[in-house]
């Protein structure tokens, strides 16, 4: 993990140190930004029949700007009754998990902020932490409406976490390790029944597994089938309500920037990370750090892609069938998902 | 111990006293009280539902209206009869031409006055347009409550369509004011026959579009089948009328019960009803109700009669002395007004039914029970505009 040379440069720990965190900052924002400005804004606004931001910028590209600044500008408002402590704290414990989730990403072949051994554990172990933020920031909004939020987040981190974490399972028993870039290089040089000219990305062999991940992601997310949390007709904006100006835009900012996480996340584990199949082109070479995160972003907008469109297109679960799908639908299937992937395993 | 400023047991005796007035119990033993509204997006106005919760369970629930009560009854006292018209558009605003005619029709019926045929024509075709640009909204909004926000925009923009036909033929989008006591103000414009009858081809789209959309959805079902169910006797009880009587599966249309003045015993269709009284039930039943209107529309622009659009009327409109009670069937249900005149420039007294009070009525018993999306949904179903129950 501490290895001292970086992209083949001899750099003392805290030049090191320097460069992850900017490089964790640059890989969080700049998906977010991204997902924000392409799906929220425009892909939207043409599933919708309208135009989106126009007057910002070149067809209103820079209208995030501007948006930013303008929370900036906003009053930081906190309620009288509020839980001083834990409302301000909350937002912040959001993002900070979503920087966390982004350390074990690898964006090239020596592209990682951090190398373990576990790291898909790590990732999906610290960001159902985000959730405790959510739980926080409704608990202490003093705000009726923001209380039923966070319990409903709550629910659905406990019901979604099983069947997401399942479906990794079958990914690690196929890939035979948990560690992010052994799962690159298990779909990279992979073959399917002796087939190896596109490797195996896992959507293919997992496709179950890709499934029931995709779908506990949207819970996770919170995003529109499962988005209860916020539920803007019902609970106003749920754990948000009492949000307002920089600590808004910090939950917004972890809100997408999750989005991006488990973007980088699915397609890692599901259509081979940063890697291009091995029996195209050597993947041992430097090139792939400058074209691994160009390959990993783009495999993160067509996961994204597919996010949004289901967000702006299905009506909203009820907190019942929410847990009915998960106890009852996902958790078997993804059960009898490891199950297969284990036989066929030893039988292969 | 916390220590409580003057201001916030000065709001908290603001509150109980506002309570008190409303006759509600705020503080309960058993249970959290949770306050939709006045401004929650779900009442889409300033209707105020007191939900009492246990947990996301609603133990009772209750309407408080009045927050936007504008004193229409008695405004009309103090106006001469072509200026209440103006005043009455704004009852229930997204259907405003259905809102004057029934008003219109009982001054005609004091004075003994008939609109020529083209003009009782056209105000059926309006009346008519303006059920289809309020129930599109209401497919929208619907879907909108269940969380599926594309649906939202699509009716939007379909809506306007229609919208801009009654633009083209009153100069109003939203408050034409285009009844006159004896007829209409203007004639049809050239070319409109032709460009509503495209109009309605978008609408007929729009159904199918949302039929897929919307209706097909399994979500969108699990959310709305065999929730919110009213049963039949329940819903004569509560006195609902338009589409959600009709969703429970009573037969009953004014427009073809009592066509009064109006001509929709002139063309060809059919009462749409469904047995099922749950939420589902009455988003379909509107939904079919555009198609349905769209087929009257389309009949009636064939069928239309030339001549005049105003009959002959005396200059300043004085109603002789009576009463006269006049109802239709407006996109909302049952809205009727009760005339009382003595014979001066203006009525000497206004009852005005609308059928959202009565729909609303029907809350604290369907709501009893379910969960708090479902209240939303309950809610969006049965279709109310928040100036249709204050008035």
């Amino acid at each position: 993990m501490t290895d001292s040379v970086v992209l083949g440069l001899e750099l003392a720990y805290w030049q090191q140190s320097i460069l992850r965190v900017i490089g964790v900052l640059v890989a969080v924002l700049l998906p977010a930004g991204t997902f924000v400005y392409v799906f929220l804004f425009k892909m939207v606004s043409f599933m919708q029949s309208r135009l989106g931001p126009m007057e910002a910028g070149p067809f209103g590209s820079l209208q995030l700007l501007a948006e930013v600044g303008k929370w900036l500008q906003k009053e930081d408002i906190t309620p009288e009754r509020a839980d001083r402590v834990l409302f301000k704290m909350a937002p912040y414990l959001v993002v900070g998990t979503v920087l966390l989730t982004y350390m074990v990403v690898p964006f090239g072949p020596d592209l990682h902020l951090a190398k373990f051994d576990t790291g898909i554990f790590f990732a999906l172990a610290v960001s159902s932490i985000s959730s405790l933020g959510v739980l926080l920031a409704g608990w202490a909004s003093a705000n009726k409406y923001s209380l039923i939020g966070g319990l409903r987040a709550a629910g659905q981190l406990i019901a979604y976490e099983l069947p997401m974490i399942l479906a990794v399972v079958g990914v690690v028993i196929q890939a035979g390790t948990m560690n992010m870039s052994g799962i690159v290089a298990a779909q990279a040089g992979g073959s399917i029944f002796g087939v190896d000219i596109i490797g195996n990305p896992f959507f293919i062999t997992q496709f179950v597994g890709f499934v029931v991940f995709m779908i506990a992601v949207q819970a996770e997310l919170g995003q529109t089938p499962f988005d209860m949390p916020i539920a803007e007709s019902e609970l106003v904006t749920g754990y948000l309500t009492e949000y307002s100006g920089i600590r808004f835009l910090l939950f917004f900012i972890g809100e997408f920037a999750a989005a991006g996480a488990f973007s980088a996340i699915a397609a890692t584990l599901f259509l081979g990370g940063w890697a291009v199949p091995s029996a195209w082109v050597e993947l041992d070479n430097n090139i792939f750090n400058l074209l691994g995160p160009i390959i990993l972003l783009t495999k993160m907008m067509l996961i994204g892609g597919f996010i949004f469109f289901i967000r702006f297109t299905y009506p909203r679960f009820r907190e019942d069938q929410l847990q009915r799908l998960a106890w009852t639908v996902l958790i078997p299937i993804s059960l009898a998902n490891i199950l297969v992937t284990t036989v066929l395993k030893v039988a292969f | 111990m916390t220590a409580v400023s003057d201001r916030q047991k000065l709001a908290y005796v603001n509150s109980q006293a506002a309570d008190g007035r409303v006759n509600l119990e705020f503080e309960t033993e058993e249970g959290m009280t949770l306050n939709l509204g006045p401004q929650h997006p779900a009442t889409h106005g300033t209707l105020r539902i007191v939900v009492k919760l246990d947990g996301e369970q609603v133990l009772s629930c209750e309407p408080v209206m009045g927050y936007m009560h504008r004193g229409y009854e008695k405004l009309t006292e103090v106006r001469t009869y072509p200026q209440v018209t103006t005043l009455i558009n704004r009852i229930d605003w997204l259907g405003s031409f259905a809102n004057e005619v029934p008003f219109i029709l009982a001054a005609e019926k004091l004075m003994e006055i008939e609109a020529p045929p083209r003009a009782q024509w056209i105000r059926t075709i309006l009346f008519e347009l303006s059920r289809i640009a309020n129930i599109s909204l209401f497919v929208g909004d619907m879907a909108l409550h269940i969380g599926a926000m594309t649906a939202a925009f699509y009716a939007f923009r379909d809506r306007e369509f229609v919208l801009n036909q009654i633009e083209s033929a009153t100069g109003g989008r939203f408050h034409p004011n285009f009844n006159r006591i004896g007829g209409l103000k203007d004639d049809l414009p050239k070319g409109w026959v032709a460009d509503t009858k495209a109009s309605l081809e978008r609408i007929r789209d729009f159904c199918d579009e949302m039929e897929i959309l919307v209706e097909g959805n399994e979500i969108f079902q699990a959310r709305t089948r065999g929730i919110g169910v009213i049963p039949s006797e329940i819903a004569l009880q509560f006195g609902l009328s338009g589409a959600n009587l009709r969703a429970s599966g009573v037969d009953w249309d004014l427009r073809r019960d009592q066509p009064v003045g109006l001509v929709w015993d002139k063309v060809d269709w059919k009462v749409i009803t469904h047995p099922d009284g749950d939420s589902f039930a009455r988003f379909w039943v509107r939904l079919q109700e555009i198609r349905e209107s769209c087929n009257i529309v389309e009949q009636l622009l064939d069928g239309l009669p030339a001549g005049p659009y105003m009959a002959k009327v005396p200059r300043v409109i004085k109603v002789p002395e009576g009463e006269a009670w006049v109802a239709t069937e407006n996109p909302l249900g049952e809205m009727g007004y009760y005339l009382v005149s003595q014979g001066g420039l203006g009525p000497f007294r206004v009852k005005i039914r609308t059928a959202s009070f009565n729909n609303v009525s029907v809350v604290p018993w369907v709501c009893r029970g379910v969960y708090v999306p479902d209240v939303v949904t309950i809610l969006a179903s049965l279709y109310f505009i928040l100036g249709d129950i204050d008035r």
